[in-house]
């Protein structure tokens, strides 16, 4: 264990843990987006900003950084809420509310933090690229269905080459880890239908109580994955 | 070659190389670097030499392609050693001249040879010209004596003797010091001591360690990294072995850059050669240290010029940048600690090792024989271009004033117009106005001038430049280029530039400036990788510097520099004596009047698109254009 102070309050953690893991589950309030702990930290949305002082070359300096990706290091000094992280803050967020302007997460980081009015033209990009669907079918999952294209004004995370994906299971991770909402599932009492990225799936019916528990191609992975045959998964949870 | 297996073979072989070269064949040099491809000087070369066998000459006339000497604006330079005759601009058509005239008779070729613009002198010697005289070329002057698909050329330079030298008499740690002492800083950039990162990997715990050769240079405009790997393959090879032995590790990439297809073939071909000699592979020279090198091509993107996302390119992930919370001298390459510089710094490292550390500590500024960051040492190659009369690659010893290169060696600024400012340091750097011309350059100073060294390109602009414009280039570049990742790069970059596409387009509002400070300083301080926050920096120093020419934009409707299509209007004035030209060149009929009736002659603003052939086209100076109109 390792001890270092945040907001002057000292804390005691693993070295090299999450700093935003930390503080948070110390009760400190960093807004994120883009982090989850299951997942990497990525550290793309830049909103957990934090100011940290640490001794580098005998100089003592202090710098603003992502928390989500900062190691926990012995006698650093972290600075949760400061003029200069406000400031950086606000405007990540006006930036991010322009680019999507319905996300209705957006819209409550802005009236917390006190965004005024967008001062820049509003786009309808929806997506925010904050990498977590990628990462979650990739590392979580284990599908890799997804991933990023282009760079810069360009970049656009979808499957492969924009088409409908094949590799998608539709088992639905995506949808509940996007934190702007922006990735909607429909379903039907056969059928489960992952919008933005053009797949539907058939459902299985669990064939006891007729209740359609899970989509069909997400069963066969689990069952691939756990070396079980589809037969162990006829029945919902309720009824095995 | 039959693999050399000691160092005793080594200096044997580089003795009977030397010993097989007849010390009175005269040597034609012709430069062929990738700016003279252009010009053709493969067909050069190639009648260069059949003219030399035509005449018989073949047994004293060596007719050598080697890599560029650095005066591009004159290319293809042609030297004929050893008198050192220079010939400029030379075309294929002239290979039968110079054989005839020059190498049979003796006699020079006016027209080929260089005039001196300032005294209208002719200058015959290569030496003697001001662009080569104020430089210390320390790195790019065996360029001239090099065929660089050649590893005898390289050893009978004395090549591989810094390897042989460390191999020997060296201990690891002694290298390091070496290095340490000398002050050598990273010439990618970043200017961090490069003895302080070999000792850090060194440090670094784990059993396998990579040094990496960055040779993605993207900078527009920026060409050094290119000329060295071109021209000179082994000495950054060399380079990269001793950091390996140093460092410890036995795997080294050179990671070139896709649109550099010479350079990337120069390199292969060098590595292959020296593997094939034992200089390189398992158990170099006989000594028992093993080092390979692979060559990665780059696919084309900006950012994988930053160390993290060069790496993530090299395992095959997308070039992103990771945050360097972990060095990547700990942390690097496949979790490996990882050593990584530029070709430059690489370049310098045999130089070092050869001519000694007191040596390399007699260039430069500052002091660092206590701290390695207290000063900047030894040489730095720019690349010279945009409105300056010299364009090409200098270099000069650290320290040296940016008034010099731009004047002394450069020549000052094209077509006698007046010097606007200087971009150093590319997309990263900043653009520094005239009361900056006699600050030295280093790493040190361009940053406290809000610039910086970066990898030295420098584009020099002149009064007809305007800097929102070119504020509004540089992030044009940037937002197709940042990788994306995070918010603060990829959206701030866009919309800054929309903010400045605005205000070039006439359409900002007042409110608009503050929000271009706003943004550009979010930029810089929450962006994840140096590039990001580095990006900021042509924007944060026009707005600093040429503040009023943002302001005369967005109040007045009024470019300086009379550049911004839609606030500029053009017009016949009273010099016109109707000799009608303007009215023939207009590609858009845009023009009427009578002919040798000036006063008839009217631009019609409905047909004009600001294209500007009437107003270069006009020899009486007869158009004029006005600006603080909106169109």
């Amino acid at each position: 264990m390792i001890e270092f102070t945040i907001d002057g309050k000292t804390v005691q953690a693993e070295r090299g843990e999450s700093l935003l893991k930390i503080a948070n589950a110390q009760g400190f309030r960093i807004p994120h987006l883009c982090y989850h702990e299951v997942v990497q930290a990525y550290g793309a949305c830049r909103l957990c900003l934090v100011e940290v002082t640490q001794t580098s070359h005998g100089r003592k300096r202090t710098k603003l950084t992502t928390s989500c990706n900062f190691p926990a290091l012995e006698g650093i000094e972290v600075v949760t809420q400061s003029e200069r992280i406000g400031r950086n803050r606000r405007m990540i967020i006006e930036l991010l509310l322009a680019r999507a302007p319905k996300a209705k997460r957006l819209q409550e980081l802005a009236a917390e933090y006190g965004v005024g009015k967008v001062r820049f033209a509003e786009s309808d990009a929806e997506c925010i690229l904050c990498g977590l669907c990628v990462q979650i079918c990739r590392d979580v999952v284990g599908v890799d269905a997804l991933g990023f294209t282009g760079r810069g004004v360009n970049k656009d995370a979808r499957p492969p080459f924009g088409e409908p994906s094949k590799e998608c299971i539709a088992c639905g991770a995506c949808v509940e880890a996007c934190p702007v909402d922006c990735i909607k599932m429909e379903e039907t009492h056969t059928m489960r239908t992952i919008v933005r990225w053009k797949r539907t799936l058939p459902m299985r019916v669990c064939e006891e109580c007729g209740y359609s528990f899970a989509p069909t191609f997400q069963l066969m992975h689990f069952a691939k994955k756990t070396g079980m045959s589809l037969d162990d998964f006829r029945v919902c949870r309720d009824c095995r | 070659m039959q693999p050399i297996r000691s160092m005793k073979e080594l200096e044997k072989t580089r003795e009977s190389l030397r010993q097989g070269r007849d010390p009175d064949r005269k040597i034609v040099s012709v430069c062929t670097g990738t700016g003279c491809k252009a010009y053709k000087c493969d067909d050069l070369v190639e009648n260069l030499r059949a003219e030399i066998t035509k005449a018989g000459l073949d047994a004293e006339i060596e007719t050598k392609a080697t890599g560029c000497p650095g005066f591009c604006e004159r290319g293809t330079l042609v030297t004929i050693y050893p008198e050192k005759i220079f010939y400029q601009r030379v075309r294929p058509e002239h290979a039968a001249d110079i054989v005839g005239r020059t190498l049979l008779k003796g006699e020079l070729i006016d027209e080929l040879l260089y005039v001196d613009d300032e005294t209208g002198k002719t200058i015959v010697h290569e030496d003697e010209i001001p662009f080569y005289k104020k430089q210390q070329q320390v790195l790019l002057g065996p360029n001239r004596s090099l065929d660089p698909t050649s590893l005898d050329d390289y050893l009978v330079l004395g090549g591989y003797g810094a390897l042989r030298k460390v191999l020997e008499e060296l201990k690891p740690d002694e290298v390091i010091d070496q290095i340490t002492r000398s002050g050598l800083r990273g010439r990618g950039g970043g200017g961090f001591p490069t003895g302080v990162k070999w000792r850090t990997c060194r440090e670094a715990p784990g059993d396998i360690r990579y040094v990496i050769c960055n040779a993605d240079e993207g900078d527009p405009g920026a060409f050094m990294d290119r000329c060295l790997l071109e021209a000179n393959p082994h000495s950054i090879l060399e380079g990269m072995i001793i950091g390996a032995y140093a460092i410890g590790a036995s795997q080294g990439f050179v990671y070139v850059r896709n649109e550099y297809p010479i350079a990337a073939a120069n390199v292969r071909l060098a590595v292959d050669k020296a593997r094939a000699s034992g200089l390189l592979g398992k158990d170099i020279l006989g000594q028992g240290f093993s080092f390979d090198v692979e060559i990665i091509r780059g696919g084309g993107a900006f950012v994988c010029g930053e160390s993290t996302a060069l790496m993530a390119s090299i395992e095959g992930y997308v070039g992103e940048p990771r945050a360097k919370h972990i060095h990547t001298v700990e942390q690097g390459l496949y979790d490996k600690p990882t050593n990584l510089n530029n070709v430059e710094t690489w370049a310098n490292v045999p130089l070092i090792i050869n001519k000694g550390v007191d040596w390399f500590t007699s260039i430069g500024t500052g002091d660092v024989s206590e701290n390695p960051w207290g000063g900047s040492k030894g040489t730095k190659i720019f690349s010279l271009v945009g409105k300056v009369k010299n364009t090409g690659l200098v270099e000069v010893p650290m320290g040296i004033t940016l008034r010099k290169i731009i004047y002394d060696i450069g020549g000052g600024v094209l077509g006698g117009k007046k010097f606007k400012g200087v971009q150093t340091g590319g997309p990263s750097g900043g653009c520094l106005p005239e009361e900056f011309l006699d600050r030295p350059v280093d790493f040190d100073e361009l940053t406290k001038a809000g610039s910086m060294m970066g990898s030295g390109g420098m584009i020099v602009l002149d009064e007809d430049t305007c800097m929102v414009d070119f504020a509004r280039y540089f992030l044009n570049f940037l937002r197709e280029e940042s990788c994306g990742k995070c918010t603060s790069c990829r959206e701030g970059l866009e919309r800054m530039y929309q903010i400045t596409d605005d205000i070039c387009e006439g359409r900002a509002g007042p409110q608009l400036l503050p929000l271009l400070d706003e943004l550009a300083e979010v930029v810089k301080d929450a962006s994840l990788c140096a590039l990001g926050q580095t990006a900021a920096y042509p924007v944060l120093s026009t707005l600093r510097y040429y503040r009023d020419e943002y302001e005369a934009h967005i109040f007045r409707h009024e470019c300086p520099a009379k550049s911004c299509k839609a606030m500029i209007r053009f017009s016949v004035n009273e010099n016109c004596n109707g000799c009608n030209l303007c009215l023939r060149n207009c590609p858009y009929e845009a023009i009427t009047g009578e002919k040798k009736k000036g006063d008839t002659y009217e631009i019609h603003q409905d047909k004009c698109t600001q294209c500007r052939i009437c107003f270069e086209s006009c020899k009486f100076d007869g158009v004029s254009i006005d600006t603080g109109v909106m169109r």
